[in-house]
């Protein structure tokens, strides 16, 4: 060790084996090389097996005619297709009840843990009995559970329980009627979107005047009303076609209208009630955050119970609830792949399929990874934004 | 007032009667308001109506002995079905004559279970329970556990190691030598195997019958790929929460790399890749029981989300803790392990009991890979030709054994959380 | 590594083992389920024991693994099993490019269709529009799509990963229809359909889709363990041509008849070609019984799949099976 003069600023000379940088990099190296080595071993066995057992590899596959049906699809698809539009129909699938899921558990979540700080004793036990019960059964066991009395409880489409003549009920699904396709419905759907759009505006209009001049405008009524008001308007003008397809029993099953299935009901039954119990402990330990304070204010200000929920306590129990949200959320697209135990046809189920249809395992594998990687980034990507933009902005 | 009192002293008057007793509790909780009112009606209608027709379906109706499924057609529950497979139900096809051997198992992890949760066991003793309960957990299973020499000098080497770079800088000098010498023995004894010179000799002790893995089933199995999963992919997560934190550019990187890919990717994925994959990353020739294949996807997936409990742990100990080390004259290693880790666990206590309840139910997925996990035995059971057709009776009864491990673990866990606070609360 | 590694290897490895490592399928009634005791039963269950008799002289020294579909062939190549015997159909294919070989023939099965009675359904022709049950095979969806294509008729499956899963929705009345192999529709339908429903409210429709044969499986390479594994199956056919059955086979080797003293191994020869014990057969029978035995037992009548011999009848009634001459 060299004897430091006091004042310089040169870094004491020390030998390279004890100094900490080159140490680090030495670390670091050495770590690296072991992954890689570890890596490499795995993938070089993978080559000789795959040469070995004469299994093809690379994604050619996925031009090749898939030869299976599928049950529910959202775009056309017929066992003509390729197994790249198979993969893209459960891929479509996992989406559309992962979306549904996120938005129907944070509803059912925050009633629940709402619910549970609610003033009435019942309500309030009903309620922490509601999470208990669901949150300590594993969600696979609920969807086997909900699956079997959703499909085993219903009679058969000749029996179908119909409601008002509309919808009908049988172990098929719930068939209920769709207005005939019409060009018309493409002018509906650009006004809707026209509504929205000027419904956020006069949101923000009202938000400043009632900032500036401390008058409240009926924003939210307003809102709703430009939404459903200017396709309507556009119907109207377009003549009003209500030409209805009706869900009528023809052979083995209904044909027209539309269908929700079993097993997505039951999937996303069991996807919702599971994970609105986490949902709710969230919501209730952002409201019991709060300071105790706040309130008490807003009951002094002669605010409602509602109001000062709606206005006052959500709002501000927003920022401590979003990170855990965004886990759940991500939790609840992870969990859409537990479909294949009760017949959804996801992405886990297409891919499957494929597996067992290839034999290529290593690259349907990789492709559920990168799928569900993607969309859980997306998600992560999305709820960071969101916590940003309402992130207590320190003055 | 009308009579006047001692000074100092007051007169306890009784509450007004709409207030105190039961009718008071009534009126402040049930009663509060109309709107509060008309909901308890209403709730309790609702929950009349569920529980009548729930208790005639499973008490009043139901069969509870019966020789085959047949006798329980048109009656209510069927829980003749459970007292009838009951024993697969909870050891699947383990050898039916020795299934006091995974009961003895399921005790004996539980006991640890239990054990661990008092917290004056907190210390090596712990250590000690756990040693000894997993030998025999797995001697149970097994039946006969045979451990060969190379594995025994390999443990003493590590155990010497760890003693030598836990305690080298603070004990007195005879335990030194003590560890001295154990990693002695164990790194020249494997220099001795690996020449040859020693021969290839293993401790057998073998007091039952063999019993592979392939046999093993239910609740033993579910219990086991939970606690075993996180137990050991427990240091494996503290290493990669400790790479996360770390100034290295590289080792973070992988660290960060790994725990966002296993995060981001259901638990089934990697299941299928351990039955379909492994098998193909492996030499040919070699290769992993089915069992240990679903251990390994467990650990590994459980590995990334301790990191991240932990993790939590490690940014929520103050700055000078680290600081005061390092002006200590700790090296990493020391200061990981005598400062900071011992303060963060403490913190990550009550989130890794959760974590841990979501692996004892996430350990349900094993089903579709074909292992008989509690689960798994419960769906087998409703396959018999003379019992099928009731799945609810079979469902309700796996719910409520699970329902009663998982709410009791997050009981303590809630409890726990107080209790650790309890010297930071004012 | 070369595929070659494995030759004359398994028999050594299972000889040394003292135990046969078998894949069976993951609880098919009368085929390989595991009984309230947790012991395999199963027709594919006493091809196994049939070799462990002929190995070891004891059919009790088998271990089961189940495997689901996808994850037999792996198990088999990378050596995690012995043999499989979980109703594997014999296809050129697999017996090529997946390095496999197949034993003889245990059931000649075949793709078809179970309906309710109810719907007054005669043909499979009639199916149009219907929502059909499908277990996750390899070739069963294929099979279906193909078939419906080819009539063109639309139909709607409903696909679940395990295979009680599947039935449960059927008899639910989910599906109109449920298909898979015929030796698993009898299963099915035996399986007690839930009240008021009984196995009578449910037929198999004639039409049979595609040709299953069933065969158990081994590795490319080890001939002799092959051998051992094909004429375990063979010799449980001869005994009963030979009208040997487990409870007179000790009668039977008194016999006279050079044919049934050659497969006692009263008369020496047999089990030395092969390389096991001279009393394999009897080891066989004794313990496991004959083909005929083990059909009726498992899946015929004495069973609650009620499966008639058909197409697995022997070749002197009529049927398919046919023991290669043990000589």
């Amino acid at each position: 060790m060299a004897v430091e003069t006091l004042g310089s600023s040169t870094r004491p000379k020390v030998a390279p084996w004890n100094d900490p940088v080159v140490r680090g990099w030495i670390f670091q190296i050495v770590v690296v090389g072991l992954v890689g080595l570890l890596a490499w071993f795995l993938v070089s066995n993978t080559l000789d097996n795959l040469a070995r057992q004469k299994i093809a590899s690379g994604y050619d596959y996925l031009h090749h005619e898939a030869g299976f049906q599928i049950g529910d699809t959202m775009i056309p698809y017929s066992p003509a297709d390729t197994y790249a539009r198979a993969i893209l129909v459960g891929m479509l699938n996992t989406l559309k009840v992962s979306v549904l899921g996120i938005v129907l558990c944070t509803i059912l979540g925050t009633l629940i843990g709402i619910g549970r700080l609610s003033p009435n004793w019942l309500l309030a036990k009903i309620c922490e009995w509601y999470v208990e019960c669901f949150r300590n059964v594993p969600l696979l066991l609920w969807l086997f559970l909900f699956y079997k009395i959703i499909s085993e409880s219903f009679p058969g489409p000749r029996q179908a329980i119909s409601v008002l003549g509309t919808l009908f009920l049988s172990n098929r699904g719930l068939y209920f009627p769709v207005p005939v396709p019409n060009p018309i419905h493409a002018w509906m759907g650009l006004a809707l979107l026209v509504g929205v759009a000027a419904a956020v505006a006069v949101k923000r209009w009202a938000r400043k005047r009632q900032d500036a001049t401390g008058l409240p405008f009926p924003a939210i009524r307003t809102g709703i009303a430009l939404v459903i008001g200017l396709p309507l308007v556009v119907w109207l003008l377009g003549g009003a076609p209500h030409e209805m397809s009706w869900p009528v029993v023809k052979g083995f099953n209904f044909q027209g209208g539309s269908v929700i299935q079993p097993e997505f009901t039951a999937l996303l039954f069991g996807l919702v009630v599971y994970t609105s119990a986490f949902v709710a402990e969230i919501v209730r330990s952002g409201i019991l955050a709060i300071n105790r304070g706040q309130g008490e204010a807003a009951a002094a200000l002669g605010l409602s119970r509602g109001q000062s929920m709606r206005l006052v306590l959500l709002p501000q129990a927003l920022r401590v609830i979003i990170p855990p949200m965004t886990s759940q959320y991500l939790s609840i697209t992870k969990n859409s792949s537990l479909a294949i135990a009760i017949g959804y046809p996801d992405l886990v189920a297409a891919v499957n399929v494929t597996i067992n249809q290839t034999g290529q395992a290593i690259e349907n594998v990789l492709i559920i990874m990168a799928a569900y990687l993607t969309v859980s980034l997306g998600i992560s990507a999305f709820m960071n934004w969101y916590n940003k933009r309402i992130a207590l902005r320190e003055r | 007032m009308t009579d006047a009192l001692p000074a100092g002293e007051r007169r306890q008057l009784p509450p007004p009667a709409a207030e105190g007793g039961a009718m008071g509790w009534l009126r402040k909780n049930l009663f509060s308001s109309w709107g509060n009112a008309v909901t308890t009606v209403v709730l309790l209608l609702l929950i009349f109506w569920l529980l009548s027709s729930f208790l005639d379906w499973a008490v009043v109706n139901a069969v509870w002995t019966a020789p085959t499924g047949q006798a329980c057609r048109g009656h209510g529950a069927c829980w003749a079905l459970i007292h009838e497979k009951y024993r697969f139900i909870f050891f699947g096809t383990f050898p039916y004559q020795q299934q006091w051997r995974p009961l003895l198992a399921v005790m004996v992890m539980l006991a640890m279970l239990v054990s661990s949760a008092d917290r004056r066991m907190w210390n090596t003793r712990l250590l000690w329970i756990w040693g000894i309960g997993s030998f025999l957990t797995f001697l149970l299973m097994f039946g006969q556990i045979h451990i060969p020499l190379g594995l025994i000098l390999f443990a003493a080497l590590a155990v010497g190691g760890l003693g030598m770079l836990l305690r080298g800088t603070v004990a007195q000098p005879p335990e030194i030598a003590g560890w001295r010498t154990l990693a002695a023995i164990g790194a020249v004894g494997i220099v001795l195997r690996l020449v040859g010179i020693l021969p290839p000799w293993s401790l057998a002790i073998a007091p039952f019958d063999y019993v592979e893995t392939s046999l093993w089933g239910g609740l033993p199995v579910t219990l086991i790929l939970a606690t075993y999963g996180l137990l050991f992919a427990f240091p494996y997560g503290v290493l990669l929460a400790l790479g996360r934190r770390s100034d290295l550019p590289l080792i973070k990187g992988l660290c960060v790399g790994f725990i966002e890919l296993i995060r981001g990717v259901p638990l089934i994925s990697l299941l299928i890749m351990a039955s379909v994959m492994l098998p193909l990353f492996l030499p040919s020739g070699m290769n992993i029981d089915k069992f240990l294949r679903a251990l390994i996807a467990v650990i590994l997936f459980a590995g990334a989300y301790i990191a991240e409990v932990i993790r939590g742990g490690l940014q929520a100990l103050p700055k000078g803790q680290f600081e005061a080390a390092d002006a200590m004259g700790l090296n990493y290693f020391q200061k990981t392990t005598l400062i900071i880790l011992p303060q963060a666990l403490r913190v990550v206590i009550p989130p890794l009991i959760n974590t841990f309840i979501g692996f004892f139910k996430d350990t349900s997925l094993v089903l579709i890979i074909g292992i008989f996990d509690f689960l798994n035995a419960a769906n087998q059971a409703l396959v018999d030709p003379n019992w099928a057709g009731f799945p609810s009776e079979v469902y309700l009864f796996a719910a409520f054994v699970y329902f009663c491990f998982c709410f009791s673990m997050s009981r303590y866990s809630k409890y726990l959380e107080v209790e650790l606070n309890k010297g930071t609360r004012r | 590594m070369a595929g070659t590694a494995w030759a004359g290897k398994d028999l050594d490895t299972v000889k040394a083992r003292g135990q046969l490592v078998c894949g069976v399928m993951e609880g098919t009634a009368g085929f390989a389920l595991a009984n309230s005791q947790g012991k395999w039963e199963g027709l594919d269950v006493d091809v196994c024991r049939a070799v462990a008799a002929a190995l070891f002289g004891d059919s009790e020294k088998v271990k089961y693994v189940p495997l689901s579909s996808q994850q037999r062939f792996t198990a088999l190549q990378s050596g995690e099993v012995d043999m499989l015997s979980n109703n594997t159909t014999w296809t050129l294919t697999r017996d090529t490019a997946l390095g496999l070989d197949f034993g003889a023939v245990t059931y000649y099965d075949g793709q078809g269709f179970l309906v309710n009675k109810k719907l007054g359904v005669k043909s499979a022709k009639e199916l149009n529009g219907a929502t059909v049950c499908v277990a996750p095979g390899t070739t069963t969806e294929l099979n279906l799509a193909d078939y419906f294509r080819a009539n063109k008729m639309t139909f709607k499956p409903v696909v679940i990963e395990k295979v009680n899963e599947v039935r449960a929705a059927f008899f639910a009345g989910r599906c109109d229809v449920y298909t898979n192999d015929t030796s698993s529709l009898y299963a099915t339908r035996a399986a007690n359909p839930p009240p008021p429903l009984t196995p009578d409210d449910f037929v198999v429709l004639p039409e049979i889709i595609s040709k299953e044969p069933l065969a158990p499986a081994f590795r490319h390479g080890d001939n002799q363990f092959g051998d051992i594994i094909r004429w375990s199956q063979y010799a449980m056919v001869e005994a009963e041509e030979d009208g040997i059955t487990s409870k007179n086979v000790d009668e039977m080797l008194k016999s006279n008849n050079p044919t049934i003293k050659r497969l006692l191994g009263v008369t020496p020869g047999m089990g030395k070609a092969l390389g096991v014990d001279e009393k394999w057969a009897y080891n066989i029978i004794k313990q496991v019984g004959n083909y005929g035995e083990s059909f009726e037992r498992n899946i015929g009548s004495g069973s609650p799949l009620k499966i008639k011999r058909g197409l697995n009848a022997l070749w002197k009634d009529g049927g398919l099976q046919y023991a290669m001459p043990i000589r």
